[in-house]
């Protein structure tokens, strides 16, 4: 009995992770499906979301409006990261522009240990209750609020892309960004508003996941490798497979730490990608697809 | 008489300036008075830039994203480090184990990835990059953890004791010069060329003959091994390495100074790194913010300078350097080297199936290609015409039927397995290799495999330069391609075809944007290869064209063929007037 206990407390720590992973993935694959590029400074989003409103919570502001500042800044980066990242590199092939995303990774971690330091900053929970017991497996509150926040920004976003015209219309220019121009897309606005979507939503996993992680400088880039490394699992560029992927891979990453090794946690992600990209390159979800001649 | 040779001037000219230079840099430390301070920023120059050329090759050449070059410096740092200082072996012994096992390395992350393309290999030599440092860290009884190896001691040449950092110097310089060497010639050998094909247009590389990811593994793990060569140097240099030396961040290093300097030649490379090493020694005052600006650099040179310092500097000189006149009348006439007449069809398509979920692109077609005919292949928009070339040359996986070329059953084979059998292609959208020359273009397409010509790289241009007179833009040679009007562009295509001698030439609507007086031009150079008994397979809207030129047509709609016979009969055809004009069978009626 213990021992399903256990399992089932670690199952439930490993969703919660995968949901951050899965949040950041879907990022990614946003901003793929409206450019074609990936954008490596996804994981920074993150971590500017943390300093936010680690930020915003020290001047004492109540932790709702905390929140709400901490996205209006993510919404006011996404819309310098496209002008200065993308913008200007949008008529060249993807390899400028997503060597210039990396720059900009460099540069944002590294503005902020210049104006934050090095120290990791511990961030208050939503609740101050610590979690509740289900039949023996103890749930943190900050984890179900996760996994619930995650679940709405999921569906959120199914029906935005899914079932509205506004949804189409993101993911116009990535398949051909003349004829989207020629149906009368503004292709630049529509971009642009994929660029702040993307930080908001890295944002807000940043926001979620700070109180459990404590907000650190490189807390992004791992979250970002972990996220990228889900969204090739479940099959590059599909929101499902970025989803599961994420999902899966947090409970990997958990139960690896507590079965067989902590040091090497990290490594258990990068492992799983390995044997995917042998195996099953496409991914759970992919379909392989060849470019068109 | 003018040459075909290479170039303006003969190598052992071109050498000089760079020879002496190099010379005097290496002697320096003999001749000035330098601190050991200023030595080790040379030696750490020195030994960089090693591992930076391996980003020029990698990138520079290749256009593939190589984020974890930090690691595979540290495979040969830590090789040097353990081997000389843990197992106490021999120095030179321990950097061929070093090179080695990052070769290894290189090869086995490069061939599980690069099938994937695109963002793939960035991010998975970042993950790689991540697992090494983990590695080093953790596994303490072997690595000794983050404290380390100190006491790495200096190599000895002949008994001598290269203890003088100025001996070791001249030492990690000689590997350095042989390292640019090695790589400034490159890009002019077959697998260079190739290179650079890949990196211009892959698919189009691929069709025309280039196994690209042949190319891009070996570009990759080529890149591994002059890592850890720099790295192997670095080490026994410093004598102290630590995990901190060969993280993520050194990665980005690496990345900025073949960006910073111009990823396209070795010059370039070294020029980024010693700059990129002196810099931090001159801005001590952006010491906290250093990495920040780092970062901002990396945007500012993407946008700003995409060529690097080099490039800037490159299209200074080539601005007055005079262009070298082709000599046209001494390019040998164009050998097609088509042979026999065997009367057994050159292509067979049996109930061939291309469908992309429920879309029946291509639906069940059977056909059957004459040798030493032009055959045509026409449709309305969307029938599938493309998507049926795309299969033959093996762009497209079949759902289901078969491919028989030359009796030989093609149907899982790759474009450039195809493009060695002697299938030759264009494509609707041109698709060149567009900062290549025009000559450097079609030499990509003589060097298919099976080509029977000499390998030579002389014998590579004169067969490009043959070609290229053959379609009429010898003249063109040595343009940058992207520069050519477009109807000239088409042509560099088709002489990139031709310059393969492929036995089977497909054409997809080669008439496409062209004006009348090209059109013409174009319909004289299709008639002269039936003329030379070249089998061609072409799509084409322009049916005055189609009439003078084909033996026979083949008419598509909806993914089947609805039509087959010779111009006369397919055009006054019924359902092929139907098809086009959008009414009802009558046939069917």
């Amino acid at each position: 009995m213990n021992f399903f206990v256990i399992v089932f407390q670690v199952l439930f720590a490993g969703l919660a992770i995968g949901a951050i992973y899965a949040l950041v993935a879907l990022g990614f694959v946003l901003i793929v499906r409206a450019t074609n590029v990936v954008n490596f400074a996804q994981g920074d989003f993150a971590m500017l979301g943390g300093f936010a409103m680690v930020t915003f919570l020290g001047t004492g502001l109540p932790y709702w409006l905390s929140i709400i500042l901490a996205l209006v800044v993510m919404g006011i980066i996404g819309v310098v990261f496209n002008l200065g990242v993308y913008y200007p590199l949008r008529h060249r092939s993807f390899l400028p522009v997503i060597i210039s995303t990396l720059g900009a990774s460099i540069f944002l971690q590294n503005t902020v240990l210049y104006f934050f330091g090095p120290q990791p900053r511990p961030m208050a929970r939503v609740f101050k209750t610590q979690g509740i017991e289900v039949g023996g497996v103890f749930m943190d509150t900050q984890y179900l609020i996760i996994l619930v926040v995650t679940a709405v920004a999921l569906v959120f976003q199914y029906f935005l892309f899914e079932r509205t015209l506004l949804g189409k219309k993101l993911q116009a220019p990535s398949q051909d960004k003349d004829m989207a121009r020629l149906v009368g897309i503004p292709v630049a606005s529509m971009i642009a508003f994929t660029f702040i979507y993307s930080a908001i939503l890295g944002g807000i996993a940043g926001v979620l996941v700070s109180p459990v992680l404590f907000v650190t400088i490189g807390m992004g880039s791992m979250i970002a490798l972990k996220a990228f490394a889900a969204a090739i699992i479940g099959g590059f560029g599909d929101v499902t497979g970025a989803i599961v992927g994420g999902l899966l891979l947090g409970v990997v990453e958990i139960f690896g730490a507590n079965y067989i090794s902590v040091p090497y946690k990290d490594a258990f992600a990068f492992l799983l990608l390995f044997i995917f990209l042998l195996f099953r390159p496409q991914g759970i979800f992919g379909e392989k697809i060849s470019e068109k001649a | 008489m003018k040459s075909l040779s290479f170039r303006d001037k003969p190598l052992l000219k071109r050498l000089i300036a760079p020879v002496v230079l190099g010379v005097v840099i290496a002697f320096v430390p003999f001749v000035f008075q330098l601190s050991p301070y200023v030595l080790n920023i040379f030696m750490q120059a020195a030994t960089y830039s090693v591992a930076v050329l391996g980003m020029t090759v990698v990138l520079g050449y290749t256009g593939q994203l190589n984020l974890g070059q930090a690691a595979f410096f540290g495979i040969g740092a830590y090789a040097v480090g353990l081997g000389t200082v843990a197992i106490g072996l021999n120095f030179w012994i321990s950097l061929l184990l070093g090179i080695g096992v990052a070769t290894v390395a290189g090869f086995i992350l490069g061939l599980t990835t690069l099938r994937l393309g695109g963002h793939y290999l960035a991010m998975i030599t970042i993950c790689f990059q991540q697992i090494f440092d983990l590695v080093l860290v953790n596994w303490m009884s072997v690595t000794r953890g983050p404290d380390g190896i100190p006491g790495i001691a200096r190599p000895s040449i002949f008994g001598y004791v290269l203890a003088d950092d100025r001996a070791y110097l001249l030492l990690c310089m000689a590997v350095l010069y042989a390292t640019i060497y090695f790589v400034w010639r490159l890009p002019q050998t077959r697998t260079g060329r190739a290179m650079r094909a890949v990196r211009e247009n892959e698919l189009a590389a691929e069709v025309t003959g280039v196994d690209t990811l042949r190319v891009k593994v070996t570009a990759f793990t080529l890149s591994a091994t002059l890592a850890g060569i720099g790295g192997a140097f670095y080490a026994a240099g410093f004598a102290y390495i630590s995990p901190d030396n060969f993280n993520f961040a050194h990665s980005i290093e690496f990345l900025t100074m073949v960006l910073l300097g111009g990823a396209q030649s070795p010059f370039g490379g070294a020029i980024g790194t010693s700059l990129l090493i002196l810099l931090p020694e001159w801005l001590r005052f952006l010491k906290e913010v250093y990495l920040a600006a780092y970062g901002l650099a990396v945007i500012l040179i993407m946008v700003f300078l995409p060529t690097g310092i080099w490039g800037l500097v490159r299209s200074r000189m080539d601005k007055y350097k005079k262009p070298v006149p082709i000599d046209v009348d001494s390019i040998p006439a164009f050998d097609l080297k088509i042979t026999g007449n065997d009367p057994s069809p050159i292509l067979k398509l049996d109930d061939l199936k291309k469908h992309f979920g429920g879309v029946k692109a291509v639906d069940g077609i059977t056909l059957e290609i004459t040798r030493g005919t032009v055959h045509a292949l026409i449709g309305p928009n969307g029938s599938g015409k493309t998507t049926l070339l795309n299969v033959l040359n093996g762009i497209y996986k079949t759902t289901s039927g078969s491919v028989v070329f030359e009796g030989i059953d093609i149907t899982e084979k790759k474009p450039h397995e195809r493009a060695a059998l002697g299938i030759g292609r264009t494509f609707q959208n041109i698709r060149l290799f567009p900062t290549m020359s025009v000559v450097e273009n079609v030499m990509v397409g003589a060097q298919r495999g099976n080509n029977s010509i000499e390998a030579g790289s002389e014998a590579l241009r004169e067969c490009a330069l043959s070609a290229l007179k053959f379609v009429g833009i010898s003249d063109k040679a040595e343009l940058i391609v992207q520069n050519l009007p477009y109807g000239h562009q088409r042509l560099v295509e088709i002489a990139r075809a031709l310059a393969g001698h492929p036995k089977f030439l497909l054409l997809d609507e080669p008439a496409a944007g062209l004006n009348q007086t090209e059109k013409k031009e174009l319909g004289d150079l299709l008639k002269r290869l039936r003329g030379h008994g070249l089998t061609v397979f072409l799509i084409e809207h322009d049916i005055g064209l189609i009439e003078q030129i084909s033996d026979k047509i083949t008419v598509l709609n909806f993914g089947k063929k609805i039509a087959e016979g010779d111009p006369a009969y397919v055009l006054r055809h019924p359902d092929v007037i139907a098809a086009y004009l959008g009414e009802t069978s009558h046939a069917t009626a």
